[in-house]
């Protein structure tokens, strides 16, 4: 068994078995930290950097969910600074892509949407980029929307960890990044899927869902995909 | 009391957003009492005058036309108020942006049209390289997102607004 210690998160005592992530410690102690690309179940990312909190004698700013708890460590996980952060991880990734809540199916049921107004992000300071990206639909019951994708990386991990297909890969580099199926072929095609559609449950937004729904249509049973944490049922 | 002098502005977006206003109900009455509505498309005024207290603003800006009246309402305006997301963010006017807006006209007005196929000239307002949010080319004082927003938060908007407050929105609206 993991050695217990402690950390103070936000000043206050908190209990934790090594190896623990500041997330989760955060997160037993009922403690909000944001995030988008951790998810309980699957191995943490690390990549939208909504988890960011300061740790005391640590200079730059380290995400919760990879960051393991170490004794006797000061976590703050609510300064001005993290929330100046935090909105600025949120604005960028609205820029980034093309994310249109009124007319997406993921609307009302987005966890990036969700965040935005719990975070209370009433509009984007920056330029969007309006990319033009394509949708694949070649799969029988399942669309990858690029537009909305913020390469969390959730459905490469639920399919690599939990559904051992390992279908999805990110591909490309920077402002480039795209999810691809089996070594970017279209989804229809790929030998290795076995259409289970985890990766559709556990998409925080609008980029992977099923065929077949309006606009604020998409909801999500992510507790139908066991091995994920149950307490997170469904998206928002 | 002086009555506050308000004004509302309808650019590239559906109306849905005045429709939203509209769904305050009897409170315009008193939303009335406190402000006088000197200039939108509820109101028939042909210019938008000077001295306005509060000017609430619908749509993206998408044209060069969008872009001299909120220019012009800008100037002669206190508070700025963005309402609902085509104003906020672009929203559906903006997913255009992908594309030149020469190749949107003639897929519209040459490949879509049946008869009369030409492109729109003497009269049309000059469609702008993008449709973009209202803070992308003036000052905007206030953001309301939501498509549209309720009628809930455009009320208290309007009354916080009017009391004299810019209101705090927290997680009263969001986007879409």
């Amino acid at each position: 068994m993991a050695a217990q210690i402690s950390i103070r998160i936000d000043g206050e005592l908190c209990a934790a078995a090594e190896g623990e992530t500041i997330f989760d410690v955060a997160e037993a102690n009922g403690k909000f930290i944001p995030a988008l690309c951790h998810m309980e179940g699957v191995s943490s990312a690390g990549s939208c950097r909504l988890c960011l909190v300061e740790v005391a004698g640590v200079d730059r700013l380290l995400p919760a969910c990879t960051t393991p708890a170490q004794r006797g460590m000061a976590v703050t996980t609510g300064s001005e600074r993290l929330k100046q952060h935090r909105r600025l991880a949120l604005e960028l990734l609205f820029v980034e892509r093309n994310h249109y809540c009124a007319v997406c199916v993921s609307n009302g049921h987005c966890e990036l949407q969700a965040l935005a107004t719990k975070l209370g992000v009433t509009f984007v300071r920056y330029p969007y980029n309006t990319p033009r990206l394509p949708v694949d639909v070649s799969h029988p019951r399942f669309v990858l929307d690029h537009n909305r994708c913020i390469l969390c990386s959730r459905c490469v991990r639920v399919c690599d960890e939990i559904e051992g297909a390992h279908v999805w890969d990110i591909a490309g580099r920077g402002i480039g990044s795209r999810v691809v199926a089996e070594l970017d072929k279209p989804w229809g095609e790929s030998q290795a899927c076995t259409s289970c559609g985890k990766c559709v449950q556990v998409c925080p937004t609008g980029a992977l869902v099923e065929k077949g729904y309006a606009v604020e249509e998409m909801t999500r049973s992510r507790g139908a995909v066991t091995r994920l944490g149950a307490k997170k049922g469904t998206a928002s | 009391m002086k009555k506050a002098r308000l004004a509302t502005l309808w650019l590239d977006g559906c109306s849905g957003c005045h429709m939203s206003l509209l769904d305050i109900d009897e409170a315009i009455i008193a939303v009335a009492q406190q402000a006088d509505i000197l200039y939108g498309p509820l109101v028939d005024a042909q210019e938008f005058p000077l001295d306005i207290d509060v000017a609430v603003v619908e749509g993206a800006v998408s044209s060069e036309d969008d872009l001299e009246k909120i220019q012009l309402v800008r100037r002669n305006s206190r508070i700025l108020v963005a309402l609902g997301d085509c104003a906020v963010t672009g929203n559906v006017p903006a997913m255009r942006n992908t594309y030149a807006v020469k190749t949107i006209l003639e897929r519209v007005y040459i490949e879509g049209a049946d008869v009369n196929k030409g492109l729109p000239g003497v009269g049309a307002p000059t469609l702008r390289k993008r449709a973009t949010p209202i803070h992308d080319v003036v000052k905007v004082d206030l953001h309301v997102p939501g498509c549209p927003p309720s009628a809930k938060s455009i009320l208290f908007v309007l009354q916080e607004l009017l009391a004299g407050r810019i209101p705090d929105l927290k997680s009263s609206t969001r986007f879409g």
